[in-house]
């Protein structure tokens, strides 16, 4: 069974509607004993860092979502999501992420004329390939909105990237773990093709 | 490289979506959920909705159909008109949208916006600035679906907003909203000049080459159209083919 995680904050609904219409019948994950139970799980995301984690932490959820990782099971970080798969992040104090996969958390570097927040549909270009990447062309759009992006601290965990202003790593991995920046939940034909991949993923790479 | 952005905006009355003139002279031009469907089948880049009833200037319509054109349509959901509070934008975000917009309270309460961007996220929040030019082009904001005139400057409205912590302005000219005669290029420019965050500039798309006018003279980020898609055989397809033989880009599909 395919767990989405919603702990009050953002937009759950989209991500369920997303995984249904690709004939998957997901659940609501609001507590943590019913982590245990899931085949896959999602942690989808908008909000700010620090607010969501310390929720986290309140509710119990973060060593339930460690020990599912842990168990090799497929797991997909959307945007926030992502960023909470990182060591710590800058946004709001420095919070402690999950920790999952070593990274940082920064703001975009808008020194250059850039726009901040990154709104809109941008190029995803594959860096390495993925199970999640099956079926879905390389440089199609997503569409990203988001201030802060991650780092991570070794490359082998980019599996894709995009360009705005400088190469924002938009995509991570480590085994059955993934991180999307992007939302696939709202790209349509290529996010729908995403979240079907991850929906048939073992966990493997 | 961040694409252009092409917005159908759907403005909804009792149940229906209609389009005006002016912000006057309502036309019926059909059903939000259908609509909303056809643009997901189209791989529309995003949606705006926006509840223009004047009296009934609550949440409920947009709480109805929500849920139901999320059921439809994967693609960003920008709502707005009515929403009085932080519990209401989190009803709504809840529902299926992705931004909240705000018009008439980013005036009086812009502690509004910095709430809703405390709890999700600056890019949760679309201000929307309606626009007049009186006789001598000097820029006059109004509230309230247009109604009321706000004695504040278009550029201290825009800096007081992006410091609350707006995460991108809609533009809205007026005079040029449903006349079918192009957007108005110093409006969107001088609003660019003067922000660092996105802009979807709105009001008088009527052709292709109103669109390509706008995307070539100002760096605006998105345009939204309503006469356009509504009143034309025109959809966004054929609006991207049509513009990407100016350079400009739009996502692949």
């Amino acid at each position: 069974m395919i767990g989405i995680l919603n702990i009050g904050v953002g937009n759950v609904q989209s991500v369920y509607n997303a995984i249904y219409e690709n004939g998957f019948d997901p659940v609501f994950v609001n507590s943590p004993d019913e982590i245990k139970d899931l085949s896959h799980l999602i942690l989808p995301g908008v909000g700010n860092f620090s607010a969501v984690m310390a929720n986290l932490n309140k509710l119990n959820f973060v060593n339930p979502i460690k020990n599912f990782s842990a168990e090799n099971k497929p797991m997909l970080g959307i945007c926030l999501g992502m960023q909470l798969l990182a060591s710590y992040s800058e946004e709001g104090n420095k919070t402690s992420g999950l920790n999952i996969i070593p990274a940082t958390v920064s703001k975009i570097d808008n020194t250059q004329q850039l726009r901040v927040p990154h709104v809109g549909w941008n190029e995803v270009n594959c860096t390495q390939k993925h199970p999640i990447f099956i079926n879905i062309k390389d440089q199609r759009d997503f569409y990203f909105v988001h201030s802060y992006h991650m780092q991570c601290n070794n490359r082998e965990n980019v599996i894709a990237t995009t360009h705005y202003g400088t190469e924002l790593t938009c995509a991570v991995a480590y085994k059955n773990v993934v991180g999307v920046q992007f939302h696939p939940e709202k790209s349509q034909k290529n996010g729908m093709q995403l979240l079907e991949n991850f929906c048939n993923w073992d966990g493997q790479c | 490289m961040l694409k252009k952005r092409i917005i159908p905006l759907m403005l909804l009355l009792d149940g229906r979506l209609v389009k005006t003139i002016q912000f006057d002279s309502w036309r019926n031009v059909g059903d939000p959920i259908q609509s909303a469907g056809v643009y997901n089948s189209q791989y529309t880049d995003e949606l705006v909705l926006l509840n223009i009833a004047r009296d009934k200037r609550s949440i409920e319509q947009l709480a109805a159909l929500i849920p139901e054109i999320a059921k439809v349509s994967f693609m960003p959901l920008s709502v707005g008109g009515g929403i009085n509070s932080l519990a209401d934008a989190a009803y709504l975000i809840n529902q299926g949208a992705d931004k909240i917009i705000i018009n008439s309270l980013a005036y009086d309460q812009p502690e509004i916006i910095t709430k809703i961007s405390q709890e999700f996220g600056c890019q949760a929040v679309i201000v929307s600035i309606d626009i007049k030019e009186d006789d001598n082009g000097k820029f006059l904001l109004y509230s309230h679906c247009g109604q009321e005139l706000e004695g504040t400057t278009l550029l201290n409205h825009i800096k007081q907003c992006e410091d609350a912590g707006a995460g991108e302005f809609m533009i809205q000219s007026i005079d040029h909203d449903g006349m079918m005669e192009g957007y108005n290029i110093r409006l969107l420019e001088y609003v660019m000049n003067n922000t660092n965050i996105p802009v979807i500039g709105c009001g008088g798309s009527g052709n292709y080459q109103h669109l390509k006018d706008a995307f070539v003279k100002t760096e605006i980020s998105a345009l939204g159209c309503g006469s356009l898609f509504n009143f034309s055989d025109s959809n966004p397809i054929r609006a991207k083919n049509y513009l990407t033989n100016y350079g400009l880009a739009f996502k692949k599909v």
